[in-house]
């Protein structure tokens, strides 16, 4: 009986060594993907039992990891919650998972996430040098554009004018570089709520924020495009100089109203509600000045459909450009529009839409002598030791308009603060340039989306801003007008970048 | 048959090796009280402060074992009881570690029935001086094996656990008949096979590629076999049914020594796994958890796949190393201290800890077909032969399980996994290897009678090739 008692000794054999080579594929070859894999719960709680690195504007962190005594070891606390909800994100158990979910608000938390939890390959050495020296890897930090005083100038005056109820946004830029320095939008959130170890609170605050009808979660500094109103009349009148039409000391058409082309009765008409706009032109810097509707709508249609396009689009309309927060809203400037459609676009109605963040590139383009920079917000990622590792270079986006264009620009909208709608906004010993716009939400119940740009000082600008008011109750309609609401804020910021 | 005069085995004797016995066992004892203060050092922060009184019992017990096989059993193989000794403190361990962040108190029960299989041990060895006297008990045997196997299905104590009717429970005490069942059909199966074996191999008709026994010879064991197979996969433990079907074809196949059988056998099998999978659902979601089980995992599932997944994402989270004990988190494995000890070894002692455990199975298998190969008598063999293959089949069918080589089945992890029954009879199954061990190894008393030898070889049965 000794040789099948041999045989199945072999084949006992084949059986142990597939067990072993099975294990083998299983815990050595299988391990890195299925570590990976999103729905690993024991990866999930590793992330997020590591000490993340902070983020920081200017010195100060605005979001980082502390030691905790629950099973997770490190808290993610965010010390100024609300003014840097919309920036930071938030950082919990549901989202710790970096790719788990690719249709969610991704932040600065989720955007660096690699550099932020140590799996960077530009800290590998770091790494390295933990491995070898047996300590926990921590992750790097991340240094934002932010400037602190701006941002808090940004939040503390659109609070104050849109009360806790209102929604509106500000962005201001750096024009030289690109740098965003403030991004604030309205309502806000806690995100130390949404961070909490306690799963039970994340759920049920998550669920609130969703279900809130002025979805605080929205960015809408980024995520929100409205017509942005007269404030498009800096475009307009860009594409018209740059177009070689007209010259900042020329007159140009004007008067109290004006008919559309192809069109008859009121829906056609536009007018300048009671502005002086002259009686058939006016000059440039008057038209500018007070806003005057019927010199822009009629600019725009000599200038023409194709001509209006191809200068959004050089100011950014129709694209994507910022990396920094994910997903974004696209600004839209209509293609292939008639005669009455390209006339309403150039004051800034019609189917133009654009975000706060569009809307001072633009002026930020005209104040860095018609180059719009691409708009950045992670200025320099650091190792935990806070030595930097990397700076972001400023990138050009496009040549929006000549250096020429964008001077004689500039004085139209220095004329704009010094002597017409846009004045709340000036600042004593500095020139200012600015643009209001009020644009009709094109719905009767919604009362209309108040919007102030500039910039300062005009001569080298350091400071570039869109202030969008969407939504200030207890503010009556008609008093809803881009200087009054926007100008206060945007001066406070430019007071707060030029002064530092 | 050997012409040889004197000692037959060509003047060859076995040294006892107690001593090598007892320097492994200090080896296994050291493996199964470390891995114990590790667990404390690793969950609680600290070396458990009963690891004396622990490790002591443990020793008690091991030792205890030893002398007994020194005195009763003197030639028995030395590397088997230490191998036992270390996977048996090995998932004591891990029971405990399981036991301190599951709040549950399995490890103390485990050491209860630890003693208790030890003691059986003990008995088995004292009481049973020759494995052949189990011969008189073949069809006692066989039939105690098939009433064990209904037990389960009696109203009253029989107990559906996780849709399996495999337990009794009287009282507070509840059993798996099934694990006692299988010693008792090995010890049938070779008592039958080794008094028909030449009729089985040799009368009858070729039928095909093989040779057909008559029905008279096979009818019997046929009869006893098919009744436990049919009672289990009544009962939905396919595990045990697939370990029992192995069994009988290679008890078969070595004592007619016709490959056939293993042709005919794997057909059988082929054909019953089709048909049992046509028949039965829950044959079809094992296998379609085995073949996708990220389908059945997850939010939007009915997460039939939860515990193989999880496993899965333990073992590979333990990596070659292992996360260490306290580690990992073992204990999201449902039942992980029962049927799916392996996932935890694997997520804390990593695939290291997993071969040291697969190369340890190996060597229970391979002493044990080692016996079985130098045993001086056809029952011994197919006793030993009989064991060992019920160890091997079962390790494959619940290790592939866990880790995904083939589709999961219910069975318990020998040594390792939470369980009574199971333990105690393994206890059983290494006495039996022991004692066929120390008969083989033992040296031959001098035969005197020359006549004997004569008289043998005329009522040989000559094998003629055909």
């Amino acid at each position: 009986m000794n040789k099948p008692i041999r045989t199945i000794s072999v084949a006992f054999l084949v059986l142990f060594l597939a067990l072993m080579a099975n294990v083998t594929y299983l815990q050595y070859w299988r391990a890195d993907s299925l570590a990976d894999d999103g729905r690993n719960r024991r990866a999930v709680d590793e992330a997020f039992s590591q000490p993340r690195g902070a983020i920081l504007v200017g010195r100060e962190p605005v979001a980082e990891s502390v030691p905790s005594d629950d099973r997770f070891e490190y808290q993610r606390t965010y010390p100024q919650p609300l003014a840097y909800a919309h920036i930071t994100g938030w950082y919990n158990y549901f989202n710790a998972q970096s790719g788990a979910c690719s249709t969610c608000q991704r932040r600065i938390e989720q955007t660096q996430d690699d550099l932020l939890s140590g799996e960077d390959d530009r800290l590998f050495v770091t790494r390295l040098v933990d491995l070898l020296s047996n300590e926990t890897s921590e992750g790097g930090n991340v240094a934002l554009t932010l400037d602190p005083v701006a941002q808090r100038a940004a939040f503390d005056g659109l609070r104050e004018v849109l009360g806790p109820e209102g929604q509106g946004a500000v962005v201001a830029l750096e024009p030289r570089t690109g740098k965003v320095l403030a991004m604030v939008s309205l309502p806000t959130f806690d995100p130390n709520r949404l961070a909490s170890h306690d799963l039970s609170v994340v759920s049920s605050a998550g669920e609130e924020l969703e279900e809130d009808p002025a979805q605080p979660l929205l960015n809408r500094a980024i995520q929100t495009t409205l017509p942005p109103g007269s404030t498009f009349k800096v475009v307009t009148a860009a594409a018209a100089i740059e177009n070689g039409l007209y010259e900042v000391g020329d007159d140009v058409p004007g008067g109290p109203t004006f008919q559309l082309p192809q069109t008859t009765g009121d829906t056609g008409l536009i007018d300048n509600q009671g502005r002086s706009c002259g009686a058939s032109t006016v000059p440039f810097a008057q038209a500018m000045a007070q806003s005057c509707n019927t010199t822009f709508a009629r600019l725009a249609i000599e200038v023409g459909a194709e001509r209006m396009e191809e200068q959004a689009e050089a100011f950014g309309f129709n694209q994507e450009y910022f990396d920094d927060l994910l997903p974004q809203a696209v600004s839209r400037f209509p293609e292939e529009m008639n005669e009455p459609q390209t006339g309403q676009s150039g004051i800034g109605q019609f189917d133009v839409a654009a975000t706060p963040l569009q809307m001072a590139m633009v002026v930020a383009g005209i104040a860095n002598g018609g180059t719009v920079m691409k708009p950045y917000l992670v200025d320099e990622v650091q190792s935990p030791e806070f030595e930097q590792i990397e700076q972001t270079d400023p990138e050009a986006l496009s040549e929006a308009v000549s250096s020429s264009t964008a001077s004689q620009l500039t004085d139209l909208l220095v004329a704009t603060v010094d002597e017409g709608t846009a004045s709340p906004a000036a600042i004593p010993g500095v020139q200012v340039a600015g643009k209001t716009g009020t644009a009709q939400s094109g719905q009767d119940d919604v009362p209309p989306y108040a919007w102030f740009v500039s910039f300062a000082p005009a001569d080298d600008p350091e400071v570039a801003v869109a202030v969008m008011i969407q939504e200030a109750p207890g503010i009556e309609r008609g008093e809803i007008a881009g200087g009054l609401l926007g100008g206060p804020i945007a001066k406070a910021i430019m007071k707060a970048v030029i002064n530092r | 048959m050997s012409q040889t005069t004197g000692n037959p085995i060509l003047g060859f004797v076995h040294r006892r090796r107690r001593g090598a016995e007892l320097f492994l066992l200090v080896l296994a004892l050291a493996v199964g009280i470390g891995a114990y203060a590790a667990v404390g050092v690793g969950v609680e922060g600290a070396v458990p402060t009963d690891l004396i009184g622990y490790g002591g019992w443990l020793a008690a017990l091991v030792v205890g074992a030893h002398i007994v096989v020194r005195l009763v059993a003197p030639y028995a193989d030395p590397v088997l009881l230490p191998v036992v000794a270390a996977l048996n403190g090995l998932g004591l361990a891990v029971i405990h570690r399981l036991d301190l962040t599951e709040d549950t108190g399995f490890a103390a029960q485990q050491l209860v029935w630890m003693t208790i299989g030890v003691a059986l041990f003990v008995g088995t060895l004292v009481l049973l001086r020759d494995h052949r006297i189990l011969t008189r008990f073949t069809y006692t045997s066989g039939l105690a094996a098939i009433v064990l196997l209904l037990m389960p299905m009696l109203p009253l104590i029989g107990n559906e656990v996780r849709g399996a009717r495999i337990w009794v429970r009287l009282g507070p005490v509840g059993m798996q008949p099934g694990e006692v069942a299988k010693v008792l059909l090995v010890i049938a199966f070779a008592g039958y096979l080794v008094l028909h074996r030449d009729a089985l191999a040799l009368a009858g008709r070729r039928l095909l590629f093989v040779d057909l026994p008559r029905g008279r010879d096979l009818g019997p064991i046929l009869g006893m076999w098919l009744i436990s197979l049919g009672i289990l996969v009544f009962q939905r433990d396919l595990g045990s049914s697939l370990l029992f079907f192995g069994l009988f074809l290679f008890m078969l196949y070595v004592a007619t020594e016709r490959a056939g059988w293993l042709v005919v056998g794997g057909g059988l099998f082929l054909g019953g796994a089709l048909v049992a999978w046509q028949l039965f659902s829950h044959v079809q979601t094992r296998v379609n958890v085995w073949l996708n089980p990220f389908d059945y995992y997850g939010p939007g599932t009915n997460d039939s796949a939860f515990q193989p997944v999880e496993a899965t994402f333990g073992m590979a989270w333990g990596g070659l190393l292992g996360r260490g004990f306290g580690g990992g988190d073992p204990g999201r494995v449902p039942f992980a201290e029962s049927d799916f000890i392996m996932a935890a070894i694997g997520e804390e002692l990593g695939l290291t800890g997993m071969m040291a455990v697969l190369v340890l199975y190996g060597l229970i298998v391979e002493r044990g077909l080692r016996a079985a190969l130098i045993s001086r008598d056809g029952f011994g063999k197919l006793l030993a032969t009989g064991l060992a293959s019920v160890f091997a089949l079962q390790v494959f069918v619940v290790i592939g399980g866990v880790t995904g080589l083939i589709p999961l089945t219910g069975l318990t992890t020998p040594f390792l996994s939470y369980g009574g029954s199971s333990l105690v009879a393994n206890w059983v199954i290494i006495a039996l290897l022991l004692r066929v061990s120390d008969l083989a190894r033992r040296p031959v008393p001098e035969l005197t009678t020359a006549d004997d030898d004569a008289g043998d070889q005329d009522t040989q049965v000559i094998r003629v090739a055909r």
